[in-house]
């Protein structure tokens, strides 16, 4: 084409974007409207009425409770209990998470494909067809164990268990325990099936046998992230622990229960206060622990 | 065949802090053990073994009756409502006070690069502190006894879990919305800005398009959340699935409680797989 031939300049710059794709915004307006259509159908079936809270009358009572709730109770028995709620919240969470740890390892073995049936431990010498079909269905059988574990939440387990062991913090530590037990087993399952196959592989070139290549090889690698993963876990599991005695499983939380029941909110400050302390420095001790162990 | 050589280099260092940190945990471990009134042997008493029994011949076969599903659709819907309507209080509550406890928003950085008096710098930091202030308490009170509160204030059903989650999550929303918006890239900003744009101008095509993604992935990632809490909430009467499970483990009915059970579940894997749909297609 001979330059200038065209009457209008082209104006290179505004072509190199793509035109959107047609289809791809059609899509995405049926979703808001989809979410739009949700929110409305929600906010009618809840019976959401902000006006009882923001109108005169709703905010008059805010305040007073609000006001109700200053200053908190800093009285000698008001804060040697809150002491020993959040020491037992501290213990249960503790002892939980070690459990859990306890129940998710044996399990997150059985869940790893890799050490099971495939993979490079299997590769120098092959399972026969008969146990092969035997450790898929363990791994099939342990995952859904795991699963159970997991979908039931911390609080359901805490009411079976209180209604099994009786009131006490004791239910509330199996009540963590077998929740974030299988939380903590899938996890650990992925991190072994996800470890870097090349050390094993020059491991098994070496001769290495099985357990050898377990050891020295997926361990190691793994250990590690186990630890930042438990970590993690005591991490939710002390805000869990100080909710659990909501159902009677002992902790801030039974205490706070009877503070709220019984009306008595200069107390409840101070149990929210040392959940607030308890959370904060458990925090902080998990982020030290992880920076000196992982 | 060759033994594996004893010492990795990295084990020879020497330093008391393995010695210490384990001296350190069995004490404490000790200690949580007796304050926790761990006792394995109470598992195994009659009457625990007994009321395992109870409660496994109770709950199978499941309750599968029509009639008592028919019951529970009620709460199972409201149970997704509240998950919906708590996540956008959450987003009202936390948007606001989010876009205040942006550091880059009120007070520091390209958009206040050019006027640095000091009465503007107070006028930003003022309310950026106590919107954090404000987002640290909401965030910190567990969803649970905010729902008790609020179960106290408005009386039960729905509304008070509503309530709880969306200042629960509304702090926390804030807090993530805050350090989204702080993380994004600054030089859009910084070439907008030395374009001649105004400040809203570098906020509404600088800031908004980079954060708006994640700040809608987020969001859809605590509506996964709402929906497992909104489900247990009702455990202190705020309504939904929950409030059932409680009534039917009081009243020794487990085999409707494993029923409620495998709704949750439903709900749940429902919502998840919808949420995930989403948040894979706008991070993609």
């Amino acid at each position: 084409m001979r330059p200038g031939a065209s009457e209008t300049p082209t104006r290179p710059e505004t072509q190199t974007v793509p035109p959107r794709p047609r289809g791809h915004d059609r899509r995405g307006w049926l979703v808001s409207a989809g979410f739009v259509a949700l929110i409305v159908w929600s906010y009618r079936g809840t019976g959401v009425d902000p006006g009882q809270l923001v109108g005169p009358e709703g905010l008059r009572q805010i305040a007073i409770y609000v006001g109700g709730l200053f200053p908190p109770d800093l009285s000698w028995t008001a804060l040697r209990d809150a002491g020993i709620g959040a020491v037992e919240t501290f213990a249960i969470s503790l002892v939980g998470s070690l459990l859990a740890v306890g129940i998710a390892l044996p399990l997150a073995l059985l869940t790893a494909r890799t050490l099971l049936y495939r993979g490079v431990l299997f590769e120098a010498r092959p399972l026969a067809p008969g146990p092969r079909a035997l450790r898929i269905a363990i791994y099939a059988g342990a995952k859904a164990l795991l699963n159970l574990l997991r979908t039931i939440p911390e609080i359901l387990w805490a009411l079976i268990f209180v209604f099994m062991v009786g009131l006490g913090p004791f239910p509330g530590v199996l009540a963590l325990a077998f929740h974030t037990g299988g939380v903590l087993g899938k996890l650990f399952g992925e991190v072994i099936e996800d470890v870097d196959p090349r050390p094993l592989e020059a491991l098994q070139a070496t001769g290495a046998g099985r357990v050898r290549i377990m050891i020295y090889g997926i361990l190691p690698q793994a250990a590690p992230q186990f630890v930042s993963y438990a970590l993690y876990r005591w991490e939710v599991n002390i805000r869990a622990a100080a909710v659990l005695g909501f159902v009677g499983a002992g902790g801030l939380g039974q205490r706070i229960h009877v503070t709220i029941s019984l009306f008595l909110e200069q107390q409840l400050l101070t149990l929210i206060l040392a959940i607030y302390v308890m959370v904060t420095l458990v925090d902080a001790l998990s982020a030290y622990l992880r920076r000196r162990l992982v | 065949m060759a033994e594996p050589v004893a010492h990795f280099p990295a084990s020879t260092s020497k330093s008391a802090f393995p010695y210490l940190l384990g001296a350190g945990f069995l004490v404490v471990l000790a200690g949580s053990l007796c304050t926790a009134q761990v006792d394995p042997r109470r598992l195994l008493e009659g009457d625990a073994l007994a009321n395992a029994a109870r409660f496994l011949r109770g709950a199978f076969p499941p309750d599968l009756s029509s009639e008592f599903l028919g019951h529970m659709m009620r709460p199972a819907i409201e149970t997704i409502q509240i998950s919906v309507v708590g996540t956008l209080f959450a987003v009202l509550i936390g948007l606001p006070l989010g876009l205040l406890a942006t550091s880059s928003l009120a007070w520091s950085g390209v958009l206040h690069e050019r006027r640095a008096a000091m009465g503007r710098w107070v006028l930003g930091f003022v309310p950026y502190a106590v919107a954090r202030g404000l987002l640290s308490v909401f965030r910190s009170v567990p969803e649970y006894v905010w729902a008790f509160m609020f179960v106290r204030a408005v009386g039960l059903g729905a509304f008070p879990g509503v309530l709880a989650i969306g200042v629960a999550y509304g702090g926390i929303l804030g807090k993530v919305y805050s350090e989204i918006l702080e993380g994004v890239n600054p030089r859009p900003l910084e070439t907008l800005h030395a374009g001649g744009a105004s400040r809203l101008g570098v906020v509404l095509y600088g800031l908004i398009p980079q954060a708006l993604p994640s700040l809608v992935s987020y969001t859809l990632y605590r509506w996964e959340c709402a929906i497992r809490a909104s489900a247990i909430l009702g455990l202190v009467g705020a309504g939904g699935l929950g409030q059932q499970i409680e009534l039917s483990m009081r009243f020794f009915k487990f085999d409707e409680v494993v029923t409620l059970l495998g709704m949750l579940f439903c709900l749940v894997g429902a919502v998840d797989f919808v949420s995930g749909r989403l948040r894979a297609r706008l991070t993609r």
